[in-house]
């Protein structure tokens, strides 16, 4: 029961930011999914009383758009940008060799729960192609003999 | 000060910054765009901050966006330019600006080692507006990026900035719209539809409630523009939508912002809100009686929500599906009232338009495209990043002269124009103009003008089946030809690439792409096609030799190629051997090495690692 009202209390706090509107559901779920990686159920379900809207509706849009998982992700976020730039200039052998090493596919995570690999589309750094994020932080010209090395080095393992 | 409440007081206001700027001072801007912060712009930035304190120095240091920051130079970032002697440093540490101090602001000399060298002749360029990439640009809508703060309203106001505003609240609303339509003004976002008309037709639905929008999803892999003058330059894009909205009489505006764009929807918001404090967004904005507010929608990371009417049900708090568009949303748009949505370009523009006049415009580009386009250069080509030149130049100019040509000497093989909505353009039409018109006769499109360059590693038919892997993955699944057709699409391609296809895979391609033009739902789907089509057009002896040979002749296509070592040039260095996953190449040392094709998983990290080139594909 404590749990619960402490998880009601974190879901509060950043619902709390917006006006209670249909219009900031999608700002709230994307704050949730920054807080905890994913959007919790007890999540979409405080926000459906909150904002009064079915959470069918709210579940809806969290199969919908791409930045919401409503699944847990991994400590840790690598995103493999696979824009047209980067698609040509190596993006799809950086992907292979993250797969290959962290022994995890594409949109998985990794079975520690350290890793969750991820493929977006264009991040908008095309002139860096190709480009890697690691936990939101760019990294720009990877190459697939080095990108371990990369993550590695940000994370700090 | 507090809110402006009248045009005399904005004008007062500006004479009162530009007494107190001190354009003698020397001033150093750093560039904090994405690719220079990546690589430690801060860092930079704070060792100035300490210099110029130390030494009790007057310099004035801005850290501005600069779109050099974007035009490739980003790997070459952090940037920094140094006034008045207009200067562009690349790669700058913190342990540099010492020297930079001592040499440049005080003595006035180039520090040569950290100047720009032409990749071609190999010649320095120290001087930032000499840099070739520039000399071609005629810039409106980044106009100001990397001279301004982002992140301060006054740097804009001292620059010109809300004075279009002005001068349109002294305009009649209908004068405003016939401006915009004289201008010749068409949708940056690239479908090309004339803004004006777009307003025009807006201002005739009756209604009480109006919209504003301002489309910044900017979904279109390649393409970065909206980005960077939403980061750079957040207040031209609200002086436009101010300047629409008056026209249109609308109170609310929506910036539909991507997620993944996380220093646009900061700079933005910080811009909306210094606007607010000083009068010039929200109630009786300069004391004119016309009252407007703008709201940030950030999007969720799904692409078909850039299409106008996924949008607005996006920004309505809805799953955002497009819906049919029967009835078109400057009628029943938002909230089922006329709404105008516009691209972040296409905003930028407007205060200009106004500021300069319709004639100054229409004076600029072509007969049927007016004005100037902001491109991004991206690809295989030396010089990468956004370039605003006037619609016309032709795909040659903007790959050669901009771009500096093909990176690494190699074949210039196409342009990929429009995103996946656009098509393939072969190097033999490279002398086309590029505008609206003359790209969708090509078979591609405008798009939001991402220009991808492609040389002879490119395999086309790899291209294609990338672009329809990427709708398949981003359509709504709401209609059947995209859900259905787009998968089997993909499938044929697949088939191709991996050497099953035959003769009647390209009749079947062809076929799925006529009915996805004429069957689906919204643009996502109907465009789909051009990929495909425009590849088979231009490239079928690709398709062929995938088909026929068995073969793909760029040496892409993982099933049909196979890599091995040139015993020439390999000098056993044992590098390879070390870094292969699968451990399958062998060879003493200082002796070429050899790959075991049949253990090799084609990963390419072989090639990737090599010094020497030796590692060859066929």
């Amino acid at each position: 029961m404590t749990e619960v009202t402490r998880d009601l209390a974190q879901f509060d706090r950043i619902i709390d930011r917006y006006e209670k509107t249909e219009e900031s559901l999608l700002a709230i779920l994307q704050d949730f999914q920054r807080e905890f990686h994913y959007v919790p159920e007890e999540g979409i379900r405080r926000l459906s009383e909150v904002i009064g809207v079915p959470a069918s509706k709210i579940y809806a849009m969290g199969t919908f758009y791409k930045a919401l998982s409503l699944t847990p992700r991994g400590r840790h976020t690598i995103k493999v940008c696979t824009g047209t730039a980067c698609h040509l200039k190596g993006a799809p052998q950086i992907l292979e060799a993250l797969e290959r090493e962290l022994k995890v596919k594409r949109n998985g995570t990794t079975e520690d729960g350290e890793f969750t690999l991820e493929c977006v589309n264009c991040v908008g750094a095309c002139a860096m192609a190709p480009v890697t994020l690691v936990d939101d932080v760019y990294h720009g010209q990877t190459r697939p003999s080095k990108i371990m090395d990369v993550v590695k080095k940000q994370v700090g393992s | 000060m507090g809110a402006i409440k009248s045009v005399e007081q904005l004008e007062a206001y500006r004479r009162e910054l530009a007494a107190a700027a001190r354009p003698e001072l020397p001033t150093v801007l750093v560039c904090f765009g994405t690719g220079c912060q990546a690589n430690g712009a801060r860092p930079v930035a704070e060792a100035f901050m300490d210099v110029i304190k130390e030494q009790g120095l007057e310099i004035d240091v801005n850290v501005g966006i600069k779109t050099t920051g974007c035009h490739g130079y980003c790997e070459n970032g952090p940037l920094v330019a140094l006034r008045p002697q207009d200067i562009l440093y690349l790669k700058v540490k913190p342990e540099d600006v010492p020297e930079i101090v001592e040499e440049t602001v005080k003595g006035g000399r180039v520090v040569e080692r950290l100047v720009y060298r032409d990749k071609a002749t190999g010649e320095a360029v120290a001087r930032y507006s000499e840099i070739p990439f520039y000399r071609h640009q005629q810039r409106i809508a980044l106009r100001h990026i990397g001279t301004i703060d982002p992140a301060s309203i006054d740097d804009y106001i001292l620059a010109g900035g809300y004075a279009g505003l002005t001068k349109a609240l002294a305009m009649k609303p209908d004068d405003i719209i016939s401006e915009v339509e004289r201008s010749g003004l068409r949708g940056r976002g690239g479908g090309g539809f004339p803004a004006g008309t777009k307003w025009r037709s807006c201002v005739a639905v009756e209604s009480d409630v109006r919209y504003v929008l301002c489309n910044g999803d900017e979904g279109d892999p390649g393409a970065f523009m909206d980005r960077s003058i939403m980061e750079g330059d957040p207040h031209s894009v609200i002086e436009g939508m101010i300047i629409g909205a008056y026209a249109l009489g609308s109170h609310q505006g929506y910036i539909y912002v991507r997620d993944e764009y996380p220093l646009a929807i900061r700079n933005l918001t910080a811009a909306l809100e210094a606007a607010r404090e000083k009068g010039l967004l929200g109630e009786d904005i300069l004391g004119s009686g016309f009252s407007f507010d703008i709201k940030i929608s950030r999007g969720g990371g799904a692409f078909v929500c850039g299409e106008s009417s996924a949008l607005m049900r996006s920004v309505a708090g809805e799953v955002g599906e497009p819906r049919a568009k029967y009835i078109r949303s400057v009628e029943r748009g938002l909230y089922d009232k006329p709404t105008v949505l516009n691209n972040v370009e296409t905003w930028a523009n407007v205060p200009e338009i106004i500021l300069k006049g319709a004639d100054w415009y229409a004076s600029i580009g072509t007969e049927g495209s007016k004005g100037t386009k902001v491109f991004s250069l991206v690809g295989k080509v030396n010089n990468t990043g956004l370039v605003e030149v006037p619609m016309g130049i032709s795909i040659r100019e903007l790959v050669e002269n901009i771009g500096g040509g093909i990176l690494g000497g190699k074949e210039f093989k196409a342009v990929q124009t429009g995103g996946p909505s656009g098509g393939c353009i072969p190097e033999r039409l490279a002398d086309l103009p590029i505008d609206f018109d003359s790209l969708t006769e090509a078979g591609s499109m405008m798009g939001s003008g991402g220009i991808i360059v492609m040389d002879e590693d490119t395999c086309m038919v790899d291209v294609a089946r990338y672009f329809t892997g990427f709708l398949v993955e981003e359509s709504c699944g709401k209609c059947t030809p995209c859900r259905d057709g787009l998968p089997r699409m993909l499938d044929l391609l697949t088939e191709i690439t991996e050497g099953c296809g035959g003769e009647e895979h390209l009749a079947m391609l062809e076929g799925l792409c006529d009915l996805l033009t004429w069957g689906a739902l919204c643009g996502l789907g109907t465009s789909a096609a051009n990929p495909v089509l425009s590849t088979i057009k231009y490239f079928r002896d690709e398709y062929e030799a995938h088909i026929r040979d068995k073969r793909c002749p760029a040496g892409v296509c993982k099933a049909l190629i196979t890599y091995h070592i040139d015993p020439e040039a390999c000098t056993g260095c044992r590098l390879c051997a070390k870094n292969c996953p699968q451990e399958c190449i062998t060879g003493k040392r200082k002796e070429p090495h050899t790959i075991d094709a049949d253990k090799c998983i084609k990963c390419g990290v072989c090639k990737d690692v090599c010094t020497f080139d030796a590692v060859r594909i066929s």
